[in-house]
């Protein structure tokens, strides 16, 4: 589950940068580069806190 | 009951103002690495880099510039400050009481809690531009110093109880909350920065370092804006958190390392946030300029949210949260010293209050360039007192922690360093025309020296009235 979750924050952070690169080459339009951000940070503020700062508790 | 319960938890904080950390309570190197991307990729980045478009950087300049400002900024770190935090394990507020007394260190403390809460201040300023946006309240420009609207003061006044609830729950909710916060900030950056390349001329890698020249970082400020070179961006770098390394301010943060080396994960902090997220900023203004003509407006908020929607508004206000965060925190710290009777969460209640109402000028972010330096050159000579102090004076066959071991409230040497090193600063500023930028690293040599042969001359005056007294 644990490692479901992290995989899940990795890609949201993927989604966070990626899209922005899309934009560059002129695959996406600005405006679908910034929702995809957005979906990238919503997944992320969820899913992170359940994983991160645990390990050294 | 839920009263209770919060007071509870309020009183549990417990920051080990006055004693060494136990070594249960000691932080790994991931917690130093998240908190220091974290404060560093910050609402003041979004400032920072814009200045330096301003002010006309050339774009190999910058890159050169940050690049050995950063490494030197690391160096200051891992080799001055890592070493005492880990050997004492106390607060700087603690080692200089030791030091100097505590006349000195109610003084010191007071100004260092007061820059605090400018600096931490101005980050609330920063996210207070991003959080307007929705409510479209008129921002301020390059030029305006006392807040001018409404809409701002209430936004301000909003962000800065928000961040002062979450700095009065302690250290640890900070660190955590930075943490989670710091990777998805230096994406936002980079992306930021990435989408809005076309818009800029940029369509292909091979195009960057030509637009770099000619459109970016152009060499030529902006018309009222002084002209920066290579040095200054090194300096600046070096310096802008000289309060931090050189001046030991770290050494409250620090105190909870593992290990004394731990100091280098302050690189995460310079190479993400003062190098990429200063370029990423810079390219990110370059575009505002373009396309308002030289607008004088100056809000990253909508900057941000131009490039990157409302990913790039939040991460304006969140980088401003999560370096006003610890910067409260250590203003708290700062005035806890003073009366350690007081708790935590209350000094941090007061710190936060005074933090926002200087939230509210926008001064605070025009000039931040110049406060920065100004607040470390000020706070710079009690770190190389401390320095001089746990390293220096025992090769001399002085005492360290002068007021400790002859128990005096005011150690004449340290006062002599602090007040001579401004002085000296102010003389070169004034009669040689050095700016603000350059006067710290002479400044640290003039309080060293100064401290080093006034202890020598103090200990052996205090040294013969006890031999007398006896």
């Amino acid at each position: 589950m644990k490692l479901l979750i992290k995989s899940i924050s990795y890609i949201s952070l993927a989604l966070t940068l990626i899209p922005s690169f899309l934009v560059f080459t002129g695959n996406i339009s600005l405006d679908s580069g910034k929702l995809l951000m957005l979906i990238g940070t919503i997944v992320w503020f969820v899913s992170a806190p359940s994983w991160m700062n645990k390990v050294e508790e | 009951m839920l009263k209770e319960k919060l007071l509870s938890q309020l009183n549990s904080v417990e920051e080990y103002e006055r004693t060494p950390i136990p070594e249960n309570k000691l932080k790994g190197w991931k917690s130093f690495i998240g908190m220091y991307a974290g404060e560093h990729t910050a609402g003041t980045e979004f400032v920072i880099g814009p200045l330096f478009v301003a002010h006309g950087v050339a774009a190999s300049d910058l890159l050169l510039g940050l690049f050995f400002g950063n490494v030197l900024a690391v160096l200051s770190w891992a080799f001055l400050t890592g070493p005492i935090a880990a050997k004492k394990r106390i607060t700087l507020y603690y080692l200089l009481e030791k030091i100097s007394g505590n006349k000195i260190t109610a003084v010191y403390n007071l100004v260092n809690a007061l820059m605090f809460c400018f600096l931490a201040g101005s980050m609330i300023a920063v996210s207070a531009t991003a959080v307007g946006i929705p409510f479209d309240i008129a921002m301020p420009s390059l030029n305006d110093w006392l807040p001018n609207t409404v809409g701002w003061i209430v936004v301000v006044i909003a962000v800065g109880v928000a961040t002062t609830v979450m700095a009065m729950f302690g250290y640890n909710q900070i660190s955590k909350f930075a943490n989670i916060a710091a990777p998805w900030m230096i994406m936002v950056f980079i992306a930021a920065a990435v989408a809005v390349l076309p818009n800029l001329g940029v369509h292909s890698i091979s195009d960057f370092w030509t637009k770099a020249n000619d459109t970016i970082w152009t060499g030529t400020p902006l018309k009222g804006q002084s002209q920066f070179t290579f040095w200054h961006v090194l300096f600046f770098a070096w310096f802008c958190n000289m309060a931090m390394h050189i001046g030991m301010a770290d050494l409250s943060i620090l105190r909870y390392a593992k290990k004394w080396y731990y100091g280098f994960s302050s690189a995460a902090g310079m190479y993400l946030g003062h190098y990429i997220a200063w370029v990423a900023s810079g390219i990110l203004y370059s575009l505002f300029l373009l396309e308002s003509s030289n607008s004088t407006q100056f809000a990253p908020g909508p900057v941000a949210y131009r490039a990157a929607g409302l990913a790039g508004a939040i991460c304006v206000v969140i980088a401003g949260w999560t370096t006003a965060n610890p910067t409260i925190y250590r203003a708290g710290l700062a005035l806890q010293a003073i009366k350690p009777k007081w708790k935590t969460w209350k000094v941090t209640a007061v710190v936060g209050g005074i933090t926002t109402f200087a939230a509210l000028f926008p001064a605070l972010v025009m000039k931040l360039l110049e406060f920065v330096a100004l607040y470390g050159l000020i706070l710079m000579p009690m770190g190389a007192v401390i320095m001089m102090d746990v390293y220096v004076l025992p090769k001399l066959n002085l005492k360290s922690n002068f007021a400790e071991f002859f128990n005096r409230r005011f150690n004449p040497s340290a006062a002599i360093s602090w007040v001579l090193t401004l002085l000296s600063a102010v003389f070169f500023n004034v009669y040689f025309g050095v700016e603000v930028f350059f006067l710290g690293l002479p400044g640290w040599f003039i309080a060293s020296l100064v401290y080093i042969i006034s202890s020598k001359i103090v200990q052996q005056k205090v040294g013969k009235s006890l031999e007398t007294v006896a």
